[in-house]
Parts: structure tokens; C-alpha cells; sequence
């Protein structure tokens, strides 16, 4: 079982972009058991300047078209270049990450290879189906995050789903696959240039969950952009990231970028302390993969307690304080 | 002029999903759910009429859906659309994003000489955002996906900005083209008084009587429909048999409960947490 992983960089740092590895590692397992080889496809102005870490984490091979008119997103260009490599290598699977770029040009080379795909996928095994022998089992949310569908292509190929940053996990182990890369020949055309790109405005990342054992995340509870205060200082005292429910940076408490949940970030931290957030399933999907998790919540039959291993009934604007004082002693 | 085709969906409301919204089986229970106009639609309709305000446009607005979806088309008309079209048929019945852009797509064929698709980035029931792009490419055209405003609109062409995920791209591109729009790009207008009174009565024709039709034939109130048939589509691309993705199974999402340790509320309680998390997860150095 062939999988196919498109490779994308951050254009500003020209660094591989981190669901890049996810998604080759998870095609790894994937393809690895069965025999199945994992080709990366790329294009782009250059190849990632880390581009080498793919083969870590068991790509098999990279093949990339580069051009300097690509350095951003043309879509009809990347369709064309992308789809050409997909259909020579004829692969099984076909992963994207679910990022703007790849959200863009997957549903267009689907449309094209007349495929079905499945977007931001939490879950992807191989299993039997029926006389089709192993397939994708491709599981999503979906209604608003209310249920969760199991998706499969059971007939045409390649099978293709998206997956957002920070689903898949990445392995503690490295592999030492050799580096393969191959230069794919296109036969360019200028008309795939369709648009001019007037102004690029990198917007500058303020928070990084990625890196972070702790986040401290502040919900509606929190009740003014005032005592926000209290969950950066928290933040802060723990070594932490700051993070939000929707309805808080809805309010104003906190900027859209530390927004945790289906429609914000997927975080996964050691440590998740949830403050003053009921735990609606959106807010739930982005945090509840964390490995503990403690709420600090004024309503005893908040959904939060239910996913929470640690718990505090009681007013926010009182306890943190009380935590502030005794980390200090701590220190 | 310029002729603008606007993708509407109407979807359930899942935002405000209700207990009885799940039938105890695990699946949903579509009637319960209250259906609206999918949210990022309307931006893409208003962003059709604010283009015809500004240089004249011919806005016809379509839908592929169940009868009920007319509701939606009138909504459009109170806001301003010259022309929709109810694409229904139960053929269609089941469609995934493949199936739903191929009706799509040969309709704004059938309609011809489309200078700009504008659909919603994403529909709030399945979130895929994979119809859009999969119009444009069975209709040839160019895209831009995650548009987050209209900056500059001409005859020849239109400057846009796309928010993208590490960069915001202000983008310029002639016709035709198609875009996805974000509830970023503007706020829509409420539906216009005197298009409501002109419009309340609009409707499917077998919902007039034989004596009504005639009249509101005259007065723009017959809500036209298309089937299969009519655009004269290939069924083995339509509906079910059209799409390759198949529901294999669904579970609705229950919390999972398990080991909650509590803590109280008074000074040596809270101590005590912040004792545990220093243990476990703030490392001293
Ligand atoms: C399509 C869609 C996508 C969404 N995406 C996201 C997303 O990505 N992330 C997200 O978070 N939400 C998302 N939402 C919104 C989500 O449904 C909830 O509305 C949101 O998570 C609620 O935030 P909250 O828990 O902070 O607020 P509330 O639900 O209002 O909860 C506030 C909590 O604070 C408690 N409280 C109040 N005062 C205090 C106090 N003084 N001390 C302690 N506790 C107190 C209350 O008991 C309550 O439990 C999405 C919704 C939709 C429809
Ligand atoms: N049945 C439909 N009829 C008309 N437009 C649709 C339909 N389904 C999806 N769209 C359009 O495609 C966009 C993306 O939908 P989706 O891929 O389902 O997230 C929507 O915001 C609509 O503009």
C-alpha cells in the first residue's frame, strides 16, 4: 500500500512545515506493515532547507518540481505539478495536511483524478472491507464536532484525506531511511500563472503551543479582558503558553492566535489547565488528547469535569490568585 | 456587466445543537435541527451585491437541495439577487463533495458566459470546504480560496486579500475566476423591506393552484427548479452513485468520564495542587 504525502514549507523561514512530518510518519505506519513505500511530492521556489528530516521519520523518497515563479500559491500550477507526480506514481493513499495551501490544491487534484477525499481526519487505519481487501478507514467530526463519521473510499484510487497540524503524533524514535530525492520532470506552461501576488504580509506568530509542556487557558469564566491577566500570570509562573476558548477571544479577553479547539489550534501538552471553559465538544476537540488535565470551574456539572483529572469547583478569580501565591514560595 | 453565480447551501445549525438532535441510535435527527443559510454564503452573496452595486452585475444565486432549500433562495431575493435556481432532484440525494460539484459545475455551464463564482469557504455540516474548488476545477477556472476581503473590483479585474495560514496575500487576478469567502470579507445586508413584500409570496409552482399560477407567473414568483433531467446531467455522476466516499459508520461523541481527582476550594487544598503540579510538570533548574 503506496502513500503519497504532499510536503509543504513555511515560506517565511523556508522550513518544512511540521504536519509535513506528522503526515509522513503516519503514512510510514501506514504503509511500512504492508510493504507499501512513502513518496513526498514538493513544489515550491525551493526545497525545504530541512527537507533531510522527512527521511527520519520514513519517507522513502522526495520528489520535487522548484521554479522560482512557485515560491507562493498558485493553485492551478501546483494542481497541475502535483497531480502529474500523484499520477505516476499511482499510489493507494494520498495525504494533505489541512492547511490553507493544502486545503486549497487537494480538493482540485480530487476532482480531477475523480477521487473521493476526506477532510481533517483525527483517525486514519487500514483494515478490510468486504472483497475490496484493505482499505482506509478515514475518521473525521463532523455536524459542528457532534458526531464522528467514519469515512471510506471504497472504490476509485488514490484515497485521499487532509489532516490538520498537530493530529498525528510524531515518534520519540528516529529512522535512518537514505535521502532520496528526485527532480521531477514538468513540462512548465506559463498560463498556469494566473494570478500576480501584490503584497505578502507574514503574520507573526505570537503563540506557540507547539513547544509548550503547559498551557493555561482562559474561557468566558474568565469574564474581562481585565482579569485575563490572571491566566497569562499563571501561564507565566508555570513556564506555560496562554491559551482560550472561542467565547474569550470572542469577548476581546485575548487574540484570535491563542484560540484552542476545532476551529483554532489542536494542542496536545503535557499539562492542560482549563479555566473558567465549560468544555464544549469544539473547544474539547483541540485539547483533549492532552495527557492531564485540570479545570478550575464554578459550575460542578460543567462537560470539562468529565475529561478533567484534576478538578477545583470554585471562582477562578479566587483560586488563581491562591496559586500564584504558594508557585512563588515554591520557586 | 458582469455576470456572478453564488454557491448557497442551506445546512442544519449546528451551533446550536440541541439534546434531541441526536436520536438515540447515534445519528442525527436532521428535523430537529433549525436550517439556515450557511453562514460563509451569505459573505459570498454579499460580496456578489456589493460588486453589482458598485459596477452592475447579474447575481443569480443556486442551490442543490431538497425542496425546503427554497427558503434560502428567497432569503437572496429580499437581499437583492436578480436570479436563483433550485437545482432538486431526488437523484441527488446523498451526493458527496464530487457529486455536488459536478451539478454545480454543468449548471454554471448551462447558464454560460460567468465571469465570477463566489462560494462560502466552508459549510458548517460538514466543514470540508471542498466544493468550491472542485467547481472551479470542472469548470476551468482560476481560484482563490480563504478570501478575507474585496479590495479593488474592476471590469478587467479584482484584487483581493487570501488569509493564508503563516501570510496574508493580497492577490490580483482577471476573469473568470472563483472564490471562497471567509465570514472575514464583510457583513451582509439584511433583506430590503420592499424585496420582501415583492418576494414573501415566491414558491415552488406545485405549491400554486391552477388559478394562482398564472398570476404568479407574472409577478416573478415561481421559483425555478431543475432536475437531472432538465440539465441533462449523466446519473452515474449524480447523488449516491456519483460519489465515491461512502458513511461507514457513526458514533456520536460521549464524554468519556474516569479518574477526576477533586480538590477543595480552601488554602491548604490549593496548596496541594500546586505542590502536584510542580511535581509532575514545571521542572526546577
Ligand atoms: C463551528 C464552530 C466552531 C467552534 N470552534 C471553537 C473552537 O475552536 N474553540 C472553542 O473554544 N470554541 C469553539 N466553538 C464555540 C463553542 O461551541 C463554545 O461556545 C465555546 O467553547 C464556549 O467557551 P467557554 O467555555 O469559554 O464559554 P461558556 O460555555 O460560556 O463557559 C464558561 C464557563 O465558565 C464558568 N465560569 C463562569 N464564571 C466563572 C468563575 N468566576 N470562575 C470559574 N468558572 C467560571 C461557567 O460555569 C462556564 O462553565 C465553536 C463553535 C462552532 C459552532
Ligand atoms: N448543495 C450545494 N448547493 C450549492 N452550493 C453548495 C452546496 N454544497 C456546497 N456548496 C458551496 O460550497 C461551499 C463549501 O461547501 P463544503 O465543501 O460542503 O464545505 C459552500 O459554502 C457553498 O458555497
Amino acid at each position: 500500500m503506496k502513500s503519497v504525502v504532499f510536503i509543504e514549507k513555511n515560506p517565511i523561514d523556508n522550513l518544512l512545515r511540521n504536519v509535513s512530518l506528522e503526515l509522513t510518519h503516519k503514512a510510514y505506519l501506514l504503509s511500512h506493515p504492508l510493504g507499501g513505500e512513502v513518496v513526498g511530492i514538493f513544489t515550491g521556489d525551493a526545497l525545504p532547507q530541512n527537507s533531510d528530516e522527512l527521511f527520519k521519520y520514513g519517507m522513502n523518497r522526495l520528489l520535487y518540481y522548484t521554479d522560482e515563479r512557485l515560491a507562493n500559491l498558485h493553485s492551478i500550477a501546483y494542481k497541475n505539478i502535483l497531480e502529474s507526480m500523484i499520477r505516476s506514481e499511482e499510489p493507494e493513499i494520498v495525504l494533505f495536511g489541512a492547511t490553507h495551501t493544502g486545503r486549497d490544491v487537494a480538493p482540485l487534484i480530487a476532482s480531477s483524478l475523480k477521487t473521493g477525499m476526506t477532510a481533517d481526519c483525527t483517525q486514519l487505519y487500514i483494515d478490510e472491507f468486504k472483497d475490496k481487501g484493505k482499505i482506509l478507514y478515514q475518521m473525521r467530526p463532523a455536524f459542528g464536532g457532534n458526531i464522528l463519521a467514519t469515512i471510506i473510499t471504497p472504490d476509485p484510487r488514490p484515497m485521499m484525506a487532509t489532516v490538520r497540524e498537530g493530529v498525528m503524533l510524531l515518534p520519540d524514535e528516529h529512522l535512518n531511511n537514505p535521502v532520496i530525492t528526485e527532480a521531477y520532470p514538468i513540462d512548465f506552461n506559463e498560463h498556469w500563472i494566473k494570478s500576480e501576488f501584490l503584497k505578502i504580509v507574514p503574520k507573526i506568530k505570537k503563540v506557540d503551543f507547539n513547544s509548550a509542556n503547559i498551557i493555561v487557558s482562559g474561557g468566558a469564566g474568565v469574564g474581562s479582558a481585565e482579569n485575563f491577566r490572571l491566566i497569562r500570570e499563571l501561564a507565566h509562573a508555570l513556564g506555560g503558553e496562554v491559551g482560550a476558548s472561542r467565547a474569550a477571544v470572542d469577548f476581546g479577553f485575548v487574540e484570535k492566535d491563542h484560540q484552542v479547539g476545532q476551529t483554532g489550534s489542536v494542542v496536545r501538552p503535557k499539562l492542560y489547565i482549563a479555566c473558567g471553559i465549560s468544555g464544549q465538544i469544539q473547544h474539547r476537540a483541540g485539547m483533549e488528547e492532552s495527557q492531564k488535565i485540570i479545570a478550575i470551574n464554578k459550575d460542578p456539572d460543567a462537560p470539562i469535569f468529565n475529561i478533567a483529572h484534576m478538578g477545583i469547583v470554585g471562582d477562578l478569580n479566587e483560586i488563581i490568585p491562591v496559586m500564584l501565591r504558594y508557585l512563588k514560595e515554591e520557586n | 456587466m458582469k455576470k456572478i453565480v453564488v454557491l448557497a447551501k442551506q445546512v442544519p445549525d449546528t451551533a446550536n445543537v440541541t439534546v434531541d438532535a441526536m436520536k438515540s441510535d447515534g445519528t442525527v435527527n436532521r428535523a430537529a435541527l433549525p436550517a439556515i443559510f450557511n453562514p460563509e454564503d451569505l459573505n459570498a452573496l454579499e460580496m456578489a451585491l456589493s460588486i453589482k452595486d458598485k459596477l452592475g452585475a447579474d447575481v443569480i444565486v443556486i442551490t442543490m437541495g431538497p425542496p425546503k432549500a427554497v427558503e434560502i433562495l428567497k432569503h437572496s431575493l429580499y437581499m437583492g439577487a436578480d436570479r436563483i435556481m433550485l437545482i432538486t432532484d431526488r437523484k441527488f440525494a446523498a451526493a458527496d463533495t464530487l457529486a455536488t460539484s459536478y451539478v454545480l459545475a454543468e449548471t454554471i455551464k448551462r447558464i454560460g458566459n460567468v465571469d465570477l463564482v463566489l462560494a462560502g469557504r466552508q459549510a458548517i455540516d460538514g466543514d470540508t470546504a471542498q466544493v468550491g474548488p472542485q467547481v472551479a476545477d470542472k469548470i476551468a477556472f482560476n481560484q482563490i480560496t480563504y478570501v478575507s476581503a474585496l479590495k479593488e473590483i474592476t471590469d478587467d479585474y479584482l484584487v483581493v486579500e487570501r488569509d493564508g495560514d503563516v501570510q496574508t496575500e493580497v492577490m490580483k487576478t482577471g476573469y473568470p475566476v472563483l472564490l471562497t469567502v471567509t465570514t472575514e470579507a464583510n457583513t451582509h445586508r439584511y433583506p430590503n423591506c420592499r424585496k420582501m413584500l415583492q418576494f414573501f409570496r415566491a414558491d415552488l409552482k406545485d405549491n400554486f393552484n391552477e388559478t394562482d399560477r398564472l398570476l404568479a407567473a407574472e409577478n416573478g414568483w415561481i421559483i425555478p427548479t431543475y432536475t437531472l433531467e432538465d440539465l441533462e446531467l449523466d446519473e452515474d455522476r449524480c447523488g449516491l452513485k456519483g460519489s465515491p466516499t461512502r458513511v461507514h459508520k457513526i458514533k456520536s461523541i460521549m464524554l468519556k468520564g474516569g479518574d477526576l481527582k477533586m480538590y477543595g476550594t480552601d488554602a491548604t487544598d490549593i496548596k496541594h495542587l500546586v505542590r502536584d503540579i510542580m511535581k509532575d510538570y514545571v521542572e526546577v533548574n
